[in-house]
């Protein structure tokens, strides 16, 4: 008798769901919104950690020699580096290189270049530019180096200068915003999913205020809690199944047009790709947040008109 | 079979609305409730399907209290009782055919016994026919012959017929009257609220007259008399 009632229920979900056709397709929108804003939040996140990990990457502490440092004196001073717990690479850019990047970088300066020409001999000294593994220990490395002498031994005469003190009013700048976008963007988050479960319960407790007197009926017919409550769950499942489908559909196009339109600002971070990688994970949350959503409403919408 | 005991239903603002009511029903018979509008024919309704409790007093069927059952036990008591309403109380989704067979659904019929059942009850009605239309296909008649098989589907011990016929013509109220006393004849008692003087003068069975809350008459052979 258990299996009949259960058939029973699944089968009166299915044929509500159907009939119904006008509350089911109003239900479903909403909880379609509501799973794309959650969509949305997967992918800005995904983007924040992207640009954050390129903007860490690009910030380093760097170490200039002077111009008669041999290569090998370099070469000492960068494998010393490497020891250093904090340090995850040190790059090495020769005195060549720096003139070459300088050109580069003057090629529509005339008077620069010109100024240049005239000095005769290179004037770059080497220099090493090295990245910590977390942004937040280049203090440390910087402090390692600046104790000079001691840490560098005899090698301390040919470095000219270290660069960090320039840099690390911006690298605690940055940690500044990554804690408070953190904080901030968790409190969003929290409070936009709030907004849209309400959202979701009041479109679905709406559409069980058409039942109340049917729901009523069944209970004078003799129908237990659960048989009444069963069709509604069903079909809530199924309102959580088909937005969730929408909205994954929905997220492919919207996915390649942002990625064209951002490819460049955000440099080789390809959204469309991510998405494509991460479809199963997305499906998951959204399933999961759908039909929770959905059931959890419906149950209380319910439960206020069994109490006859 | 059911017994109102010295009961008494007063609402929250100071409403008496049924004083000192006591009363017997007995098993197989057809017991006629008339009165004015007000006089507390569908309170009493309301109390013996467990819809509202009594201020004061007991209401009791097969000697156990219904305002005192909970859960699996009350739905239980329902499945015992059928109800009419005036308006039909249909679910509006669902066919004739389905709107009886929910009520065996949710008793937890098998579905061989629904296919056998339905039909046959529909028969009974004479609404084989429009089986599979919906309540908005059918006419007023149509609709409270619906309920009643909805109603006496189970093989309920009792029926209730809040103003069956209220919102139907006379042609249609004749017939449900007839399906309703065929239905007492085969041994199912029958309290039916009405204030249409031709059907209760017709039955010719028990009569209990009210007034104000009060019983103020109840006749073994009664004419409908205010």
């Amino acid at each position: 008798m258990k299996g009949t009632l259960f058939k029973r229920i699944i089968a009166a979900g299915f044929t509500g769901f159907y009939r119904n056709r006008t509350v089911s397709l109003s239900s479903i929108f909403i909880l379609t919104i509501t799973l794309s804003i959650i969509a949305s939040f997967f992918f800005f996140r995904s983007i924040f950690n992207f640009t954050l990990d390129q903007l860490t990457s690009r910030v380093d502490v760097r170490m200039y020699f002077t111009v008669d440092a041999t290569e090998a004196q370099i070469g000492e001073v960068k494998a010393k580096l490497l020891g250093l717990p904090q340090v995850q690479s040190v790059a090495y850019t020769s005195r060549e290189q720096a003139l070459a990047e300088f050109r580069e970088r003057h090629s529509g300066d005339q008077l620069t270049l010109q100024a240049l020409d005239e000095l005769g001999n290179n004037p770059f000294g080497g220099s090493l530019s090295i990245i910590a593994k977390d942004p937040t220990q280049y203090e440390a490395i910087a402090n390692s180096i600046s104790s000079g002498a001691q840490f560098l031994g005899e090698n301390s005469s040919v470095v000219d200068k270290v660069n960090y003190y320039q840099l690390k009013d911006s690298i605690d700048k940055l940690n500044q915003i990554i804690k408070w976008v953190n904080t901030v963007g968790f409190w969003l988050s929290m409070i936009f999913i709030l907004m849209s479960c309400m959202i979701v319960y009041n479109t679905i407790r709406l559409a069980i205020f058409v039942y109340r007197d049917e729901i009523a009926v069944m209970k004078l017919v003799g129908a237990s809690n659960m048989y009444i409550r069963g069709p509604f769950i069903v079909e809530a499942i199924l309102y959580g199944l088909v937005a969730t489908i929408i909205t994954l559909v929905m997220m492919y196009p919207a996915t390649v047009w942002i990625t064209k339109k951002t490819v460049i600002f955000f440099e080789g971070m390809n959204l469309n790709a991510y998405y494509l990688a991460h479809v199963l994970q997305l499906a998951g949350i959204l399933l999961a947040s759908g039909i929770i959503l959905a059931v959890i409403s419906s149950l209380l919408a319910v439960r206020k008109y069994l109490k006859v | 079979m059911l017994y109102f005991d010295r009961v008494t239903k007063e609402y929250e603002n100071g409403a008496k609305v049924l004083e000192d009511i006591s009363l017997t029903v007995n098993q197989g018979e057809l017991v006629s409730i008339v009165g004015h509008s007000g006089a507390g024919k569908t309170t009493l309704i309301k109390l013996l399907l467990a819809e509202e409790k009594p201020t004061e007093g007991t209401v009791s069927f097969q000697s156990e209290n219904i305002h005192r059952l909970k859960g699996s036990r009350m739905t239980n008591y329902r499945r015992k009782v059928g109800v009419v309403f005036q308006d039909f109380r249909l679910i509006p989704n669902k066919t004739a055919y389905e709107n009886v067979a929910f009520a065996m659904e949710a008793a937890g019929k098998h579905d061989h016994e629904i296919e056998q059942d339905v039909p046959h009850v529909l028969d009974l009605v004479d609404l084989r026919d429009k089986m599979n239309h919906f309540p908005h296909q059918l006419s007023g008649g149509e609709q409270q012959r619906v309920a009643i098989a909805r109603a006496i589907i189970n093989r309920p011990e009792i029926i209730i017929a809040d103003e069956p016929t209220g919102n139907l013509d006379p042609i249609n109220t004749y017939d449900i009257v007839q399906i309703l006393k065929k239905i007492n004849d085969l041994g199912t008692t029958v309290i039916l609220t009405t204030h249409n003087k031709g059907i209760v003068d017709n039955l010719g069975r028990r009569v209990i007259t009210m007034e104000n809350g009060r019983i103020i008459r109840d006749a073994k052979s009664g004419k409908f008399s205010l």
